[in-house]
């Protein structure tokens, strides 16, 4: 059988994983300056799960979709030094402020003008804002069955695909028809690494709005190596309702965040009788650490 | 995320040497590739990004997957299946993740699927490698075995063997016999010519052979019947998919447990000749041990580096006595000494190495066109320095690699002898460094005769001349005086005219050479980024005591001396 279009949904977030003492600011919001910005650890999961898709299916291309500022791009490329073929790069003023529900309906436009597409794998969620909403969400706009934590694509058939779930007790095989949309797991394989020969092929690849910016001198480069040009959208490419974009098209209003710093004051000494894990386990019941 | 590249500011202080504009240029040819190839460099600055980003990601597969695979490898090791080698689950990892990063052939040309990558960013890889596994190293540092098919094998071999290497084919050389060791002119396995299947086949054993069951091995065999000699050797390369050979055992080592070191029994073997018979020991060995004597020198670093970092972190952390062990002289001394050899080591690893790329690069365009009378000398001196520095580079850093092991068992006191740390298995893989591929003793043969005709003073001389910062000048003046010594020392023993004499100082010679130009080595990295000031203070330090001892020993040495010591 031919191979698939697929379009991996990915974003570059804070790296929350190596927080620093100045990751937060003073009023409580994520200080994006001091987090290093890195491709969302699970959207690497989703990446591995398309290239192995790529792997025993040829013909198959995968395109990355990326919705962010300018230097989102850098997604775009890691992409591509790991074996994606193309990107479209997602980026407007318009587009700020955006909650799960207008970065949803973006997304959904966005793929609505990128022609066909068999399958759409997302990561499970994001580390910044850890909803797991996004990809559902894209999936109801479009229409598209969907099917949430999987693991691996077990077989893809004509019009149809066998992938495996991870649920909390055990997993599910399950079978839908395609155009579908997937997210992946944190427990799926972990993405490979860059191929160095990819690497210094793409290394210069730019979005129009980085050339514009570009301080190298390799201008020339993109006129004969039309595969360094990263796609760029912005509103005017794809139609949009201005009411559903940005922080107007955002329903969800944060009411208050805490600045919560976990520590240990005191130290508690249990004894090792069975009385003494009873208490401890009540205690831990009735904190509701556990149960 | 560990990355074993990034977290190491030497390694880009070395790539950044200014040698290597020259390097890159003439390796790339003036950039012809970036026409004909999407990954080629456009222009020098290109090509050090490049070889900037490729290297961090060895470092990353290094920190994130070798490392953390080092410790199950060491434990599980690998096994004989029905005559083949079942590599440990973890060895397995590791080369997967290194052949779909792209991270064979690294310096083959491009046109067989290469990098077309100077030596240099090459040997770093190797030394990176070997920080994260010493044992593993081996299986993919075997690569360089293609350099010596890229060397000497035909256009038409060429294509059919490095296409396959490229792709992640592994490679061994078949080399050592049961009776035929650090003595390989006494090689036996037989290659006889079959008229009938218009072949050559290989008969007999072959022992102690790294990564016996490669894809792809070359073979030292006696082609010629009934000579004894080196000059009845030739070169052969085997195909595993050819069938023939068979692995009998593999040994059950101290160290490097990961590598398969395996036993090997070929009966009616198919091989290929390469290049012309009757070469094989006198021109392709050793320039695949040359090669190879490079990738051991870059291994011992990396155990180098490996066993510092270990030391240096135990004794931050440990605290005896109200305080972390570090603060006390007796331990904080050794991981300056041991941070002195490794930097030393590493400058003379890398000199080694611009010099091996020099003429090999220039050798590479000489069979395109023919060089300048300019261009000629140059590649002869090169090549006079590399054959020099080989031998030494990897007699020194084997050395240095064992006595940091050593001494970072040390440092971790009890706790270093169990296995619950990594320097345990550290201590083990360093053992083999300064044995294969040549002891120490024969590396000393290799060098003693550029102590003889004054090859190392030569150099020694060149760097005496560099231009330095005013604060360096003491260490020229220090170094100026030990070459005295040195010249001193060396004028007695060839005075002496007696060749048992001059091998029993041999080692003693041969590394005042290497104590005076690892030390001048330092103090020319101290001028070009005072970051390694330290350790060029330090190593002066002891290169002093060093050469100073053993100039004394000679001294008061005489001819009678070889009675003391004989059995």
């Amino acid at each position: 059988m031919k191979g698939l279009k697929i379009i991996v949904l990915a974003k570059q977030v804070p790296d929350t994983r190596n927080v620093g003492k100045d990751a937060m600011k003073a009023d409580g919001t994520v200080n994006r300056a001091a987090l290093p910005a890195i491709f969302n650890p699970e959207d690497l999961n989703a990446l591995e799960l398309a290239l192995r898709v790529k792997d025993t299916l040829p013909g198959t291309t995968i395109t990355i979709l990326t919705m962010g500022p300018g230097r989102a791009a850098e997604i775009i490329r890691e992409g591509l030094y790991r074996g994606a073929d193309s990107g479209v790069l997602l980026t407007d003023r318009a587009f700020a402020g955006s909650d799960t529900l207008a970065t949803s309906y973006a997304l959904a436009q966005a793929i609505k003008e990128m022609g066909h597409y068999d399958l759409i794998v997302a990561g499970r969620q994001a580390i910044d804002g850890d909803t797991a909403q996004v990809g559902p969400q894209v999936a109801e706009k479009l229409n598209l069955p969907q099917v949430t934590y999987v693991e691996e694509v077990i077989s893809v058939e004509k019009s149809a695909i066998v992938m495996r779930r991870r649920l909390e007790n055990g997993v599910e095989t399950v079978k839908s028809p395609l155009p579908m949309l997937l997210t992946v797991n944190g427990s799926a394989p972990e993405c490979r690494s860059r191929n160095v020969k990819m690497l210094m092929k793409f290394k210069h690849a730019r979005t129009i709005t980085e050339k514009q910016e570009a301080t190298e001198d390799y201008t020339h480069l993109y006129d004969h190596r039309p595969f360094l040009y990263i796609r760029e959208m912005t509103v005017g490419d794809i139609k949009t309702d201005a009411d559903q974009l940005g922080l107007t098209g955002s329903p969800t209003k944060v009411k208050k965040i805490d600045n919560v710093v976990l520590q240990a004051k005191d130290a508690k000494k249990l004894n090792t009788s069975d009385e003494g894990i009873n208490d401890l386990m009540r205690e831990l019941i009735e904190s509701h650490v556990i149960g | 995320m560990a990355n074993f590249y990034n977290d190491n500011k030497d390694l880009k202080f070395h790539l950044s040497h200014p040698m290597m504009h020259k390097l890159v240029s003439l390796k790339e040819r003036n950039f012809e590739d970036k026409d004909k190839y999407d990954f080629a460099p456009l222009d020098f600055e290109d090509a050090m990004d490049s070889y900037d980003r490729v290297l961090e990601v060895v470092g990353e597969i290094s920190g994130e997957i070798i490392s953390p695979n080092a410790e199950s490898i060491d434990a599980e090791g690998p096994q004989v299946v029905d005559g083949h080698v079942k590599y440990a689950r973890g060895t397995q990892e590791n080369l997967d993740a290194l052949i779909k990063a792209g991270l064979m052939g690294i310096t083959l040309p491009r046109r067989f699927g290469g990098l077309n990558f100077s030596i240099v960013p090459y040997i770093m890889a190797a030394d990176i490698v070997s920080r994260a596994d010493a044992g593993f190293v081996n299986i993919w540092g075997l690569q360089d075995c293609a350099e010596t098919l890229n060397e000497f094998a035909s256009e038409e071999q060429k294509m059919r063997y490095l296409t396959r290497v490229v792709h992640g084919e592994t490679m061994a050389m078949d080399l050592t016999e049961p009776d035929a060791g650090s003595d390989l002119q006494a090689v036996q396995l037989k290659a006889t010519y079959d008229e009938k299947k218009g072949t050559w086949l290989l008969n007999g054993v072959k022992r102690f052979i790294t990564n016996g069951d490669g894809d792809i091995a070359l073979v030292l065999a006696r082609s010629e019947e009934g000579t004894r000699d080196g000059r009845g050797l030739s070169m052969f390369v085997y195909d595993r998919r050819s069938g023939g050979v068979v692995v009998r055992r593999i040994e059950h080592k101290m160290g490097i447990i990961g590598s398969p070191t395996c036993e090997l029994v070929f009966k009616n073997a198919p091989a290929e000749l390469i290049g012309s018979r009757k070469m094989g020991l006198i021109k392709y060995v050793m320039a695949l041990m040359n090669g190879a004597r490079l990738g051991i020198a870059a291994q011992s670093v990396g155990i180098s580096e490996a066993a510092y970092r270990e030391a240096l972190q135990y004794a931050k952390e440990r605290k005896q006595f109200g305080k972390p062990i570090i603060e006390f002289p007796a331990v904080f001394e050794m991981l300056s000494v041991m941070k002195a050899k490794l930097d030393g080591s590493r400058t003379l690893l890398y000199e080694t190495s611009r010099f091996v790329d020099l003429y090999k690069t220039y050798e590479q365009i000489s069979e395109d066109r023919k060089l300048e009378p300019a261009e000629r000398n140059e590649m002869k001196e090169a090549q006079r320095i590399a054959d020099l520095f080989t031998p030494l580079a990897k007699g020194t850093t084997s050395e240095y690699c064992n006595q940091n092991a050593y001494d970072a068992v040390q440092i971790h006191g009890g706790s270093g002898f169990m296995k619950d740390y990594p320097v345990e298995r550290i201590y083990r893989d360093a053992r083999i460094t300064s044995i294969y591929e040549g002891t120490t003793q024969l590396q000393v043969v290799a060098a003693i005769r550029g102590v003889t005709t004054g090859g190392y003073l030569k150099q020694i001389r060149v760097y005496e001349k560099a231009e330095l910062k005013p604060e360096l000048e003491k260490f020229r003046r220090i170094l100026i005086s030990l070459t005295q010594d040195y010249e001193e020392a060396v004028e007695k023993v060839v005075a002496s005219g007696d060749d048992e004499f001059i091998d029993l100082h041999a080692r003693r010679m041969v590394e005042m050479a290497g104590y005076i130009t690892m030390s001048y080595l330092l103090v020319l990295d101290a001028n070009r980024d005072s970051s390694h000031l330290r350790s060029a203070q330090v190593f002066n330090k002891m290169a002093k005591g060093e050469v100073k001892a053993r100039a004394e020993f000679i001294r008061a040495s005489s001819i009678e001396d070889i009675g003391l010591y004989k059995y």
